[in-house]
């Protein structure tokens, strides 16, 4: 019987993030020329997969009280790689697919090792390890350029049926794939403990550092996914210092907007997910409107100060004074 | 250990490991710039490096009060922009506005950094997501403003003068304004209440509440402060370089953060001295100094300084491991 009020409270983050987007769906495909037609669900699903793969893995240290400020350029970073190694022959193809996420998960391996087990703030430990990330995205392309595998990109950019992007079922694949076992397991548990208490967590023999250290990984194999995609969608790497700090930005709050506690210990990947649309939604809203394209960054910007502003009405509910300050 | 630490002068008995670190890196530092060149050494060349880590040190000065607190200011990049373009704006218009373009500049980022105060001091918003956000409005208001191209304006000569010039021979005017700046700041966190409560809301934000302070508004200021550094910091820059410049700030932003950390600051708040975030500066202009007399490609500089802050921190930073 009360079983549903406590799914329904412990996934009210990832709903408003639903409902945001929704509604801001709705006003855009209103107001859209085309209207409701396949090719502008399959740009639209295309361009917020990006942003979705990427606020995933924000989302998964975030749960876990950190930041990671090099999801960017572990983003560019695999691009760069994708750019060389995607070519071929099928076989060549995969095992190039596989390095890239291979290169992904070591990114996030070195994060988590310096974070856990080099005892460093994630946001400082993040900031250095993304300068040397991003160093060596450059050192592969220092000027944008590269191939990949045109069928398979096309492929992943595409339409499946007439009608459903290809890339929404990728993604669809990932949470099932890699979601929701961690989310089930003792280790994605204890990332989820250590966010919300660490020194409860501690106390109760939970895991923490085995469960933080699969949240950095999987956050780094993440965003590798998401750099793959990248080289999908452009055919080419490039180390551009914009895309990795607007990737890293646009993360961040694409995580708050899905419902994701910054102070960790609540939310889930799914709300980051919506999150990230209802972000890139929002940002594309200027162009149905037929608004200069120059006023996109700002109205982008009130928009996300408006939507963090809202979150303070929590305030208002609040009985002691004491717990606004934590 | 004890008798060790019993023999040494006081000074040093006293001074932060974390800082003197810092200081000891410093020197290893030219040490190693001086291999490579002698005028490492030289006046000139240790003046130059004061002078380029003045605009460093004064966006540094807010970014440290901000992080003694707890919090975060990442809506630097933007400020330091916003300030820049605002004060070459101001000059455009007429005697008036040449005369006043530093303080227009300075309180454009004071305004945005109210904004910012206002969200993390009585919204209780998380400082890292109020910041990116202005960070993004002011980088939206300068688009429009600029219509994405180069803003044309130039710098006043004030603004020149502030940033080149040499009131005492031999001494850029830079670096003395850092020194005033920075004097004013070990004033304020040493010797005024509002310094104490900014340790105190940094170590306890709810102990600072329960013994009197009005935590919200030393929050508040110390956002406005900060917002008001980075603009003058742009400023200075506009006035280094006699124009502004789009995305001028982005280079800011992390080393500000690392130079913070690097001293010896606890990114958690409550801890840290202002000697450290100079000795911080100067480590951190010294090392992209020696990385571009090297003459490597700029992902090898990428490399290295990520590694080194890394390096260092690991050397210094760690926290405690029981807990």
């Amino acid at each position: 019987m009360r079983d549903w009020r406590y799914w329904l409270a412990e996934q009210r983050g990832t709903l408003i993030a639903v409902a945001i987007f929704i509604a801001m769906f709705i006003i855009y495909i209103s107001n859209h020329q085309a209207g409701l037609t396949a090719n502008v669900v399959n740009t639209a699903a295309n361009k917020g997969t990006l942003l979705a793969l990427v606020a995933m893995a924000q989302a998964l240290v975030v749960i876990t009280a950190g930041i990671d400020l090099s999801v960017g350029t572990i983003f560019v970073l695999t691009n760069c790689v994708a750019s060389y190694v995607i070519t071929g022959n099928p076989f060549e193809t995969a095992a190039g697919v596989a390095l890239v996420l291979l290169v992904g998960l070591l990114c996030g391996a070195i994060n988590g090792a310096i974070v856990i087990y080099g005892r460093l703030q994630p946001i400082v430990a993040t900031i250095g390890s993304g300068a040397v990330f991003f160093g060596v995205a450059l050192m592969l392309r220092p000027l944008p350029g590269g191939t990949v595998n045109e069928t398979l990109a096309d492929a992943m950019t595409g339409r499946i049926f007439g009608f459903m992007p290809a890339s929404l079922l990728m993604l669809a694949a990932i949470v099932a794939v890699i979601w929701v076992p961690f989310r089930r397991s003792v280790i994605g548990r204890a990332a989820y403990a250590a966010g919300s208490s660490e020194a409860a967590a501690y106390m109760s023999g939970v895991p923490i550092r085995r469960g933080k250290f699969a949240a950095y990984v999987l956050a780094g194999l993440l965003a590798g996914i998401g750099g793959l995609f990248l080289t999908f969608f452009t055919y080419s790497g490039q180390a551009s210092t914009s895309s990795a700090s607007t990737y890293t930005l646009f993360s961040i709050a694409a995580v708050v907007l899905g419902g994701v506690s910054l102070y960790g210990g609540k939310g889930s990947a799914v709300g980051a997910i919506f999150g990230a649309f209802a972000f890139r939604t929002i940002g594309d809203l200027m162009f149905v409107f037929d608004l200069d394209a120059l006023w996109q960054p700002l109205f982008q910007g009130v928009i996300l100060l408006l939507a963090v502003s809202f979150g303070a009405i929590g305030l208002l509910q609040v009985r002691n004074r004491l717990e606004w300050f934590r | 250990m004890e008798r060790i630490t019993g023999r040494m002068p006081r000074f040093l008995r006293r001074a932060d490991p974390a800082v003197a670190t810092a200081f000891a890196c410093i020197v290893l530092l030219l040490l190693i710039g001086s291999l490579y060149s002698s005028s490492f050494l030289s006046l000139d060349y240790l003046l130059l490096q004061l002078k380029v880590a003045s605009f460093l040190g004064i966006i540094a000065t807010g970014m440290m009060l901000v992080i003694l607190l707890g919090q975060i200011d990442l809506s630097v990049p933007w400020v330091i922009g916003m300030g820049a373009m605002m004060a070459c704006a101001a000059a455009a218009y007429g005697p008036l506005g040449t005369a006043l373009a530093v303080p227009f500049g300075v309180l454009c980022g004071l305004a945005l950094g109210l904004i910012n105060g206002v969200g993390v001091a009585y919204l209780r918003i998380p400082s890292m997501i109020v910041t990116l956000a202005t960070n993004a409005v002011a980088q939206g208001l300068m688009i429009v403003y600029t219509g994405g191209f180069a803003p044309r304006d130039t710098a006043t000569d004030a603004m020149r003068w502030l940033a080149t010039g040499a009131l005492i021979p031999g001494v850029p005017n830079a670096v003395l304004v850092w020194a005033l700046v920075g004097g004013a700041m070990v004033f304020v966190l040493t010797r005024t209440g509002f310094g104490r409560a900014v340790y105190g809301i940094g170590n306890s934000e709810r102990a600072a509440y329960l013994s009197g302070m009005s935590t919200r508004r030393v929050t508040m200021i110390a956002f406005a402060v900060s917002g008001a550094l980075a603009a003058f910091g742009g400023v200075l820059l506009a006035g280094y370089a006699s124009k502004a410049a789009q995305a001028m700030g982005d280079a800011y932003l992390l080393p500000a953060i690392a130079a913070v950390v690097l001293g010896g600051t606890s990114i958690l708040g409550g801890r840290g001295s202002y000697l450290g975030t100079v000795a911080g500066v100067i480590l951190i202009t010294l090392l992209q100094s020696i990385l571009s007399v090297m003459q490597l490609p700029e992902a090898g500089r990428q490399i290295i300084y990520g590694a080194v802050i890394i390096a260092m921190l690991l050397l210094y930073g760690r926290a405690p491991a029981s807990r």
